[in-house]
């Protein structure tokens, strides 16, 4: 255990946090371009932004095929397409982090990442930690600290921390403040955030 | 799946309160047995699950989605609208503006005139122009900004601290002055004659915006001649009022519903524009409309916490006997008639006894968006003046700022007509056992022994407050349904802002028929089917609701005791409601399990309707505080670090210590705020626009900026006067004295009077900058 929250294992920092999700659309133009070292490089093939693709999204495990516009983000597609709402739109501009999901296991804001670049990727939301209609742990230890007052920035919070114990089973309140600062919350329940998040790590060890 | 219908009674054997005989208000509870513990919500598995379906997620089929384009300027007058292009782009199903006819329409009178849905001259930046309704989110705004519009722009001013000034613009024809307000009592000149120490000092808190989580919106839908709306609101009947007074609908037309909503702090107790805009193009177009705000526009047009520029001139005896308080107060509610200044002044008159007050608010336009209330209007920014002036006075008389404060201690409200006395105040209690909680005297003395020692200095510093309202009040009317399996369901009109409402209503209802929490459904603000309610705000809800849901649990029990009498053949007055039975105070073999009532099973339910009684008259009910805090700045990079939060809280009676703990580092967070980081940057002289309408340039408070090391402590009162729960608001107070405890602690660390919001290192850098030399 690395006593420096920054670099902790999984320690997913503000800094990071905000990278990560950055990084998520690199990688994908990256390989959509077929950019090889070496290689003569193509002008880009650009796609209007109103046009219609079919894309394939990973998301709980489930296969979605839908038509998107390239332009529509992870998080529209989630909620108007899909119909899952867990996700919210709080900002749409990768601020207060109610957009929340796992990318490959790694929290990122849906808001700011185009569904056409999670094609190959694997994307959990809050509806994904149920087991049917039990909560997961990270929600049940929401539940049990009290850990929001309104709920809307609560699914981000969820997987944030979600995100966070799956890099780093067992941080430190520093690094639990660290985990969940890319997520704002209004009505400003942090402090019961950080016990719910210390208290899922307990359930996650089985304690 | 478990068997949950067998498991609805609370324990067995658990005392349940005494019901009155019928017609007679329940007395006050003694011990309880489930209210007050600390029980997670009846709707956390909801709100934790996704399966709580906020206003943002309701989905109709067919449905439309709009965009609002706004004035981009702070004032202008609109010449000319052409919508033509945009109508043309794919999915535009809608387009509404100035030049439809829908821009008649009244949407609010104001004091300076009526204003139309869509004015020709927009007085703010963010004020309607035109709207789009489309087949996706996307289509809409691109046909939004494909409106042209030629705007004339008018001068503005956007500072009122300039408003008033010779040769500025109006706002209005009628001149830049909303409103003036004076109160007065005693004679402050002979006040400030009579004291030791006259000291006066100005302040100001910048404006703040609620942007709470959910941005606010609506989806609205026509089935033939009534429309329903899923609103993000605070206050589901006062957005029925007002969208059926806007269209000139029939109430009973208008269903608005508002289950779940992710924030408000005052900014959600009305409709916006965007209300009547989404339903009037849902049936322009025979299509439901979803029409939510986008961030940016919530900085702009749904209300703020106005700024005050504050005044404040204090006589006190060497003893620490307030002689005078003169407060005066400068502010704006922005371009409409929004109670820019409402009770900035109120902790200058009644917090404190003080013979001798003058206060003057003077309330004016300026060019930007209109105020809402904000959690405690006015209070947190008179805290920020008053109770800074506070420990200037324990200074300069050599006093602690504790004992000040406990030597001024009112029993009466002052401020008001007759001086009624507080149905319960435990400020004193909230001082005192606040302090000794926090191990105030020792921690003031260590920070001061770590002085000069190092760059990083401590300081530990404190502020009191009460809130205006808080204690609830009538109308209020709740239905309980039992069924005869000994479930419940309550519906109630209000709504639960997060603030744990509908748990505190599931716990007075357990508490009554001796039932488990979660044995009672709740269906809340809907107007097609629940009963009516204030909107929630306030620190109202509670003390409005609890007592109604009290009168109706305790009607539920006397129909029971009536069915039970007739069956038992006894007097209804001779048997005692046990939960899961009703027996004969003498002969307790005598008794029918409620779930055998023959006239239950005929009926299917019993009903108890109840409603919030009056209040006490001659007397008045509020909530109390005191907050400690413990800071450390960087007297080098003018970095503050709150290290930790002590709040003793006066609420009354606390109905659940889950979420009442909640509720108050809510509080303190929102004050972090206000004390640190909150402040809307207009650009005053060039553009008159708000720069950092947006989350990463206007700064909440996040998990880094809290300390981590917060403590509750209640202070329970026993209040029998104010109503049959005892319970007064909470969730205002939380969040008044929490700055000027900051900016106390501040002081004390530094040395320097920090008299603006925010404490921000720019500010706090310059202000070490500027010091003399030391030595
Ligand atoms: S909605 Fe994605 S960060 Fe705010
Ligand atoms: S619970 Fe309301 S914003 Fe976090």
């Amino acid at each position: 255990m690395s006593a420096n929250p920054t670099n902790g294992p999984g320690g997913i920092t503000r800094r990071n946090f905000l990278t990560t999700v950055g990084a998520g659309a690199i990688g994908a133009a990256v390989s959509e371009n077929a950019l090889a070292a070496g290689k003569e490089v193509a002008p880009p093939q650009v796609t209007p932004a109103g046009r219609s693709v079919e894309v394939a999204l990973r998301v709980n495990g489930r296969t979605h095929v839908v038509q998107a516009e390239t332009r529509w983000t992870l998080l529209h597609v989630l909620r108007e397409v899909i119909g899952l709402t867990g996700a919210k739109p709080g900002c749409e501009r990768g601020e207060c982090g109610a957009c929340t999901v796992l990318i490959d296991g790694i929290p990122r804001y849906a808001c700011l990442t185009l569904a056409v670049e999670v094609q190959g990727h694997d994307v959990t939301t809050l509806e994904g930690l149920m087991d049917g209609e039990k909560l997961g742990t990270v929600q049940a230890a929401f539940v049990e600290a009290d850990a929001f007052q309104c709920g809307y920035c609560t699914p981000g919070q969820v997987m944030a921390v979600e995100g966070l114990l799956r890099a780093n089973p067992n941080p430190s309140v520093e690094e639990i403040r660290r985990g969940v600062s890319g997520n704002l919350c209004r009505c400003g329940a942090y402090q019961h955030i950080f016990k719910a998040a210390h208290r899922a790590a307990e359930l996650k060890a089985g304690k | 799946m478990a068997d949950e219908s067998k498991d609805i009674y609370y324990v067995e054997g658990t005392p349940i309160p005494e019901t009155p005989l019928p017609g007679k208000e329940p007395p006050p509870w003694r011990e309880t047995s489930v209210v007050g513990k600390a029980l997670p919500r009846v709707d956390a598995y909801e709100r934790v699950s996704g399966s709580a379906a906020y206003p943002s997620d309701v989905h109709l089929p067919n449905m439309l989605h709009g965009a609002i384009l706004r004035c981009p300027h702070p004032h202008a007058r609109i010449r000319r609208i052409d919508a033509s292009a945009a109508a043309k782009l794919p999915g535009v199903r809608m387009i509404i503006s100035g030049n439809t006819p829908e821009a008649d329409l009244i949407w609010k009178k104001d004091p300076v005139g009526d204003m139309r849905l869509f004015e020709p001259i927009c007085r703010f930046e963010g004020d309607v122009v035109a709207a789009v309704a489309a087949e996706t989110p996307y289509q809409a705004w691109d046909a939004a900004h494909a409106i042209s519009v030629d705007y004339e722009v008018l001068p503005f001013v956007a500072d009122e601290r300039q408003a008033l000034k010779p040769g500025v613009p109006v706002v209005h024809p009628k001149g830049n002055v909303s409103k003036t307000d004076r109160y007065e009592r005693g004679d402050i000149a002979q006040g400030f004659a009579a004291a030791d120490v006259v000291l006066e000092e100005s302040y100001r808190t910048e404006c703040e915006l609620h942007t709470p989580l959910e941005p606010h919106g609506c989806v609205a839908n026509w089935d033939g001649r009534s429309l329903t709306i899923w609103e993000s609101s605070q206050g589901v009947y006062a957005v029925q009022s007002r969208v059926a007074e806007v269209l000139k609908l029939p109430l009973a037309r208008v269903r608005v519903i508002g289950h779940y909503m992710g924030g408000g702090f005052g900014s959600k107790l009305e409709p916006g524009k965007y209300t009547i805009i989404a339903a009037l193009m849902a049936k322009l177009s025979g299509r439901p409309v979803r029409l939510f705000l986008t961030r940016e526009e919530t900085y702009l047009c749904v209300g703020n916490r106005p700024p005050t520029n504050m005044t404040v001139k204090a006589g006190v005896k060497r003893d620490g006997t307030l002689t005078a308080l003169e407060f005066s107060v400068l502010g704006t509610g922005g371009a409409y008639t929004a109670g820019g200044t409402s009770l900035a002044d109120w902790l200058a008159r009644d917090l404190y006894t003080c013979p001798n007050v003058r206060t003057i608010s003077t309330d004016v336009f300026i060019n930007a968006g209109p105020a809402r209330a904000f959690r405690a209007p006015g209070h947190p920014q008179g805290a920020w003046a008053l109770e800074q002036m506070m420990d200037t006075l324990a200074e300069a008389i050599g006093m602690d700022p504790v004992q000040l404060r406990l030597k001024n201690i009112p029993s009466v409200s002052q401020a008001r007509e007759g001086n009624p006395p507080y149905t319960s105040t435990a400020f004193k209690e909230c001082l005192e056992l606040g302090a000794a909680a926090f191990g105030w005297e020792k921690a003031r003395g260590e920070a001061r022994a770590q002085r000069a020692s190092r760059h990083i200095r401590r300081g530990v510093g404190m502020a009191g407050g009460l809130w205006f309202a808080g204690g609830g009040r009538p109308p209020s009317t709740v239905v309980v349904k039992l069924f005869p399996d000994g479930s419940a369901n309550l519906n109630m009109g209000a709504s639960d802002l997060g603030t744990g409402t509908k748990t505190v209503m599931a716990m007075v209802i357990a508490e009554e028929l001796g039932i488990k929490p979660e044995a009672v459904q709740i269906e809340c603000a809907d107007t097609g089917t629940t009963q009516y309610a204030t909107p929630s705000g306030g620190s109202k809800t509670v003390p409005t609701e609890a007592p109604a849901v009290r009168n109706a649990a305790v009607q539920v029990k006397q129909k029971l005791l009536e069915m039970a009498a007739e069956a038992l053949k006894v007097d209804a007055a001779e048997l005692v409601y046990r939960g899961r039975d009703i027996a004969s105070r003498q002969d307790s073999s005598k008794r029918i399990a409620v779930k055998d009532l023959e006239a239950l099973k005929r009926q299917g339910i019993v009903v108890g309707i109840g409603y919030r009684g009056p209040n006490p008259k001659n007397m008045t009910t509020h909530p109390f505080a005191a907050q400690f805090c413990e800071v450390e700045v960087n007297m080098l990079t003018g970095e503050l670090k709150i290290l930790r939060f002590l709040a003793a809280q006066d609420s009354g009676r606390v109905m659940n210590r889950l979420t009442y703990g909640n509720q108050v580092i809510g509080g303190i967070t929102m004050g972090i705020g206000l004390a640190a980081t909150e402040q809307r940057i207009l650009d005053t002289g060039r553009t008159g626009k708000m720069v950092n309408r947006n989350w990463h340039d206007y700064k909440l408070p996040t998990a880094l900026d809290v300390p981590v090391d917060v403590t509750v402590l209640p202070v329970e009162p026993v209040d029998t006067a104010a109503n049959n729960t005892g319970a007064k608001g909470l969730g205002e107070p939380a969040t008044i004295p929490t700055a000027a405890a900051i900016a106390n602690a501040v002081y004390h660390a530094t040395g320097l009077r920090i008299t603006c919001t925010p404490i921000h290192p720019q500010q706090l850098v310059q202000r070490l900058a500027d010091r003399p030399k030391e030595g």
